[in-house]
């Protein structure tokens, strides 16, 4: 055997239900502060809610707080492309 | 010595898999992130027009096929979480929920699709033809997005099926079940999309 076999059960099966509640927790919170008075802000909660809610479903559900390191350096690198492709497309729409 | 080489040749197929797996995601994080892209620049350019064609939008079903495709994707952590631990009957019955959860996600969005065409407000209709560019290109967005997201959820439910039968017949067990943890990688992606499609097209109004 290699001294680091399949890693059995990361997580409990009370981990993921937690998580789950969690997660429909943040779901009716979205509902309920979406209708937030100036757009912008109500933009930037649901966004933000949604973003806690993929990091919740990264960490747990697809693992990557219980993978080796570079896994998550991994994700991190298509999301910084992202952002700079974002940045960059609003840039020039902005200042055209 | 010949198990020991098989056991780290095995390893190392599944780490590879996984690996693979996970550039795959990124393939498709770039994919949507592009369309995600087209919804902020166009959305900027005609604020007010998203915001009236956004009113089509029923936040009660969108708000049920997210919580839908949440609890799918809790199935899914479970039924692999159940094969780890060799427990082969609750990891069926774990993906055959997983399974039931995507088809009914499926089942409601083309209702919702109908509904829609009835009023209506489809790509070239004649009632969206008389309304402004930035309609057009809300529901173009909505249709090309929540489009491609439920062929996703469509492979989806497919490869799990397969999955489910591989468990079945013992091809996928407590020593393999790399495929499965794949699958259910997959999944979950579909779901993180979801996630942010959900707020995009039917809170911000």
């Amino acid at each position: 055997m290699t001294q680091e076999t399949r890693q059995t059960a990361p997580a409990d099966y009370g981990t993921y239900l937690i998580v789950w509640l969690v997660l429909m927790i943040l779901l009716a919170a979205t509902v309920v502060l979406a209708k937030i008075d100036p757009l912008h802000l109500a933009v930037v909660t649901s966004m933000s809610i949604a973003a806690l809610k993929v990091l919740l479903v990264l960490l747990f559900f697809m693992h990557l707080k219980y993978e080796k390191g570079y896994y998550g350096l991994m994700v991190f690198i298509p999301l910084v492309i992202l952002a700079i492709f974002i940045s960059l497309t609003f840039s020039d729409t902005y200042l055209r | 010595m010949n198990d020991m080489a098989a056991d780290v040749r095995e390893q190392a197929d599944t780490t590879g898999g996984k690996l693979g797996m996970w550039l795959f995601i990124f393939s498709e994080i770039m994919f949507f992130g592009m369309l995600f892209l087209l919804y902020a620049v166009y959305r900027t350019r005609h604020a007010a027009a998203f915001h009236a064609a956004a009113q089509n939008m029923d936040t009660a079903i969108g708000t049920l096929n997210t919580a839908i495709l949440l609890t799918s994707s809790l199935f899914m952590a479970l039924s692999v979480h159940a094969t780890q631990e060799g427990r082969k009957r609750l990891t069926e019955i774990f993906l055959s929920i997983t399974i039931v959860l995507g088809i009914s996600f499926l089942v409601i969005k083309s209702f919702e699709w109908l509904a829609h065409f009835h009023h209506g407000l489809y790509p070239g209709s004649v009632v969206l033809s008389r309304l402004g560019k930035g309609e057009i290109m809300f529901f173009g967005l909505y249709y090309v997005m929540t489009g491609l997201h439920g062929v996703h959820v469509f492979i989806g439910v497919a490869v799990l099926t397969i999955m489910l039968v591989l468990i079945h017949t013992g091809k996928i067990d407590k020593t393999k079940f790399a495929a499965l943890e794949n699958a259910g990688l997959y999944w979950h992606l579909v779901d993180i999309i979801w996630i942010f499609l959900f707020p995009l097209f039917y809170l911000i109004k």
